[in-house]
């Protein structure tokens, strides 16, 4: 099992509850089962129009893996401008 | 050259265009976004900008860096602001200073316009009765 902490800015910060969290990987620690886990953990989640997973400052695809040292963020529709 | 900067500071409109200026370009083409008074006829009474910092600096250097391969420009100025900002200021600014007109035009467009989608700022819009964070939600 892994636990990865995952960062969170703008309403995915309302949704957790404050800057940041932390989820419970079991098996596979892609970045689709983080998404599936924390849909699952918070269900608002899903309703947002969409959200990404950044790894280390980068966009990540669904099937990127995880690992321990790797900074992990939240990222909710963005709106600058 | 490429200047990028992400500040809580207020946004100073003559020195990014001071930086741009150069003798080999014959234009400069300046976005400006202002914070407008209302949202689809509601009242807004201020913005609120967060931003996750490093990744958005990166987001905003590959844009740069895009629109520079993409079109003859000589100079990219892009500055981003965060924190409360009041109707009337300016949370972004971009500049861009190229030999012709066309290049600067088009390319201050595709920064403006890619910075919306990928960069990682977001927007809250304060009203009397409450806030939203702009395009959260379908």
């Amino acid at each position: 099992m892994m636990k990865v902490k995952v960062l969170a800015f703008g309403i995915a910060k309302d949704i957790f509850g404050g800057s940041s969290t932390e989820v419970a990987l079991s098996g596979d620690a892609s970045v689709e089962a983080l998404r599936t886990a924390l849909e699952t953990q918070f269900p608002r989640l899903k309703q947002l129009a969409s959200f990404m997973i950044a790894v280390n400052d980068e966009y990540a695809e669904a099937g990127q893996v995880l690992a321990q040292e790797d900074e992990v963020a939240i990222i909710p529709p963005v709106s600058g401008g | 050259m490429i200047d990028l900067q992400l500040t809580e500071e207020p946004l100073d409109i003559p020195t990014c265009i001071d930086w741009v200026m150069s003798p080999q370009c014959g234009v400069i083409d300046v976005f400006i976004g202002t914070v407008r008074n209302a949202t689809k006829g509601k009242a807004v009474l201020r913005l609120e900008f967060e931003a996750y910092g490093k990744m958005a600096l990166k987001e905003m250097r590959k844009i740069a860096e895009q629109a520079q391969a993409k079109w003859p420009i000589e100079k990219i100025l892009l500055h981003h602001r965060t924190g409360v900002l009041q109707v009337g200021e300016v949370p972004v600014i971009i500049a861009v200073a190229a030999a012709h007109r066309d290049a600067a035009f088009d390319a201050c467009r595709y920064i403006i316009d890619t910075l919306k989608e990928t960069v990682p700022i977001w927007k809250k819009e304060i009203f009397e009765d409450g806030e939203v964070w702009v395009a959260a939600h379908p």
